[in-house]
């Protein structure tokens, strides 16, 4: 049979082959690097493009760290709860689920209003109440521990923060629970034949593991963060997105504004996707 | 109180798993240094019985004690007694992140607290042991079935233990591969290591074996010598078993 088809292939696919090679090159990619081409192009040449670039780019560095605080916020957050939801624990278990379905079940923008607005307040006067109960009760020092930060130290972009990190925790907890589902029951079975303690297993048999292969995932989440960072504009933090809302009321120069804003979303999540591929396929490689 | 020269005391054992009784009242001594084999049907409730005797499966009733404790459910003793008695699976179970020497060493720098220096020491010696030193630095995906269940074993043996169980060890391997591992199992033996082996190797049953324990629906129904299962069995089940797995 496979003699059959390579006797038979050469009179077929000279011309097909050229034409599937065309047929496979990723022309999306390429129209994308001509957009950004195009785009930085006429940047540096029309004068409007050009401020309006030059005005937008400073709320990159707000993005940028709004993004990549928050992630790291949400790894921890979603790997306790990634671990709570498999926990045989009762308590821990649901507490960890109701977690995940109240976040899960609430827009993103929504979120954002009610955390900066609601949940950070709503935590900090809780706080402050009972440091001034303490101190009523000659607890001073316990007291003025609770009362250290209130609701104006708690800045906009803290609150931003805080949202997306307590938002995105909620998503990569199931990333991270399906990935150490995903380790085979015996792994367990063997470490702690070993006589390892279950955190003892988690930490250096099953982690290791699970990680690894949820790093694409945890690497498209993050791509997803750096855009739905830009809801944080909401509250007013001078991300891109908010800078470039202010640079068109101000201007009147929309057309400029949003079209530089996509083209700078557009870039950074196509560099952050094409590097997230690149680890995958390292990954499939080393398999 | 148990008699301390058994080892192994399984008392009254039960394991219920909703409906299915796959240990269904159980008791068992083994003496220090014995080879036993537990044979039987699948689902006889072999590997049950084995696995409740380090817990890895929780007794719904009954007692097993270890060189003369009763394990209770509490984790941290739990923990120090599975530390003394190694366990070998039927899919090796090796960890495919770590290196040959890093998956023996593991448990000897985390449970006993050696230096990097004596881990590997001692995991050389008993990779040398089972014959594979050179592999100490692949991984276990470039190893074959064979050797994996060998790294396992040596896995097992770098922590001292008291007692080897061993859940089918050569059930998953191909043909030409069984005999290296039951060459390392029946050297372990012969050196006076106490083992219970869920296994159908009768050339092993044979050669190593002290006891032999032929259980059926969770029961034990045969608890006898080689010569005696071979030459003499009392039951009608164990003669069917029998023929059945020796017909070929």
């Amino acid at each position: 049979m496979s003699d059959l088809h390579q006797t038979i292939e050469p009179f077929t696919t000279t011309g097909d082959l050229k034409r599937r090679n065309l047929r496979d090159l990723p022309w999306w990619f390429f129209a994308i690097i001509l957009i950004a081409i195009y785009a930085f192009f006429i940047i540096s040449t029309n004068e409007n493009y050009n401020s309006a670039f030059n005005f937008i780019k400073i709320g990159l560095l707000i993005t940028v760290k709004t993004t990549l605080i928050a992630y790291s916020f949400a790894i921890i957050f979603g790997l306790l709860a990634g671990l709570g939801r498999i926990s045989k624990n009762v308590f821990i278990n649901n507490l960890s689920r109701l977690y995940v379905e109240l976040i899960r079940g609430i827009p993103i923008l929504v979120l954002i209003f009610f955390l900066a607005y609601v949940g950070v307040p709503v935590l900090i006067d809780s706080l402050n109440g009972i440091g001034f109960w303490l101190i009523e009760q000659n607890m001073a020092f316990l007291g003025k521990l609770f009362t250290a930060v209130t609701n104006q130290d708690i800045s906009m972009i803290s609150r931003a923060i805080i949202s997306l990190s307590v938002t995105y925790g909620a998503y990569l907890a199931e990333i991270f629970r399906a990935g150490i589902q995903s380790i085979a029951k015996g792994q367990m079975e063997a470490a702690r034949s070993l006589g390892m303690s279950y955190g003892q297993s988690m930490r250096y048999v099953i982690l290791p593991q699970a990680v690894r292969n949820v790093l694409p995932a945890l690497g498209n989440d993050f791509v997803a963060m750096v855009k739905d960072s830009s809801l944080v504009s909401v509250l007013a933090v001078r991300d891109i997105t908010q800078v470039a809302r202010l640079y068109a009321g101000s201007t009147f120069r929309f057309r400029e504004a949003y079209i530089i804003l996509a083209v700078l979303y557009l870039t950074m999540t196509v560099i952050l996707s094409l590097l997230v591929q690149l680890l995958e396929r390292r990954l499939k490689i080393h398999d | 109180m148990t008699n301390h020269d058994h080892i192994i005391v399984v008392k009254d054992l039960y394991k219920h798993f909703d409906e299915i009784k796959a240990v269904d009242g159980v008791s068992l001594n083994i003496e220090k240094g014995k080879v036993v084999v537990v044979i039987g049907p699948s689902g006889s409730g072999k590997s049950t019985l084995l696995r409740c005797i380090n817990h890895l499966e929780e007794p719904t009733s009954g007692e097993v004690w270890i060189d003369g404790e009763k394990l209770t459910n509490t984790a941290k003793q739990i923990n120090e007694i599975r530390a003394e008695i190694g366990m070998v699976f039927q899919l090796f179970n090796l960890f495919p992140h770590l290196s040959v020497l890093d998956n023996v060493t593991l448990a000897q720098k985390v449970i006993r607290g050696r230096s990097q220096d004596e881990a590997k020491q001692v995991a050389m010696e008993k990779l040398t042991r089972v014959g594979i030193p050179e592999k100490a630095d692949a991984y276990p995906s470039n190893l074959s079935g064979g050797q994996q269940q060998r790294v396992a074993i040596a896995r097992a043996l770098a922590m001292d233990p008291k007692i080897m169980l061993f859940d089918e060890p050569t059930s998953a391997l191909d043909p030409e591969m069984i005999k290296e591992v039951l060459d390392v199992m029946l050297d372990l033996a012969q050196e006076g290591m106490t083992m219970v082996c869920v296994s159908h190797e009768m050339g092993f049953v044979r050669s190593a074996a002290d006891e032999v324990v032929f259980m059926d629906f969770g029961k034990i129904v045969e608890h006898t010598t080689p010569e005696g299962l071979f030459n003499n069995p009392q039951y009608d089940r164990t003669k069917l078993f029998l023929s059945q797995i020796l017909e070929h």
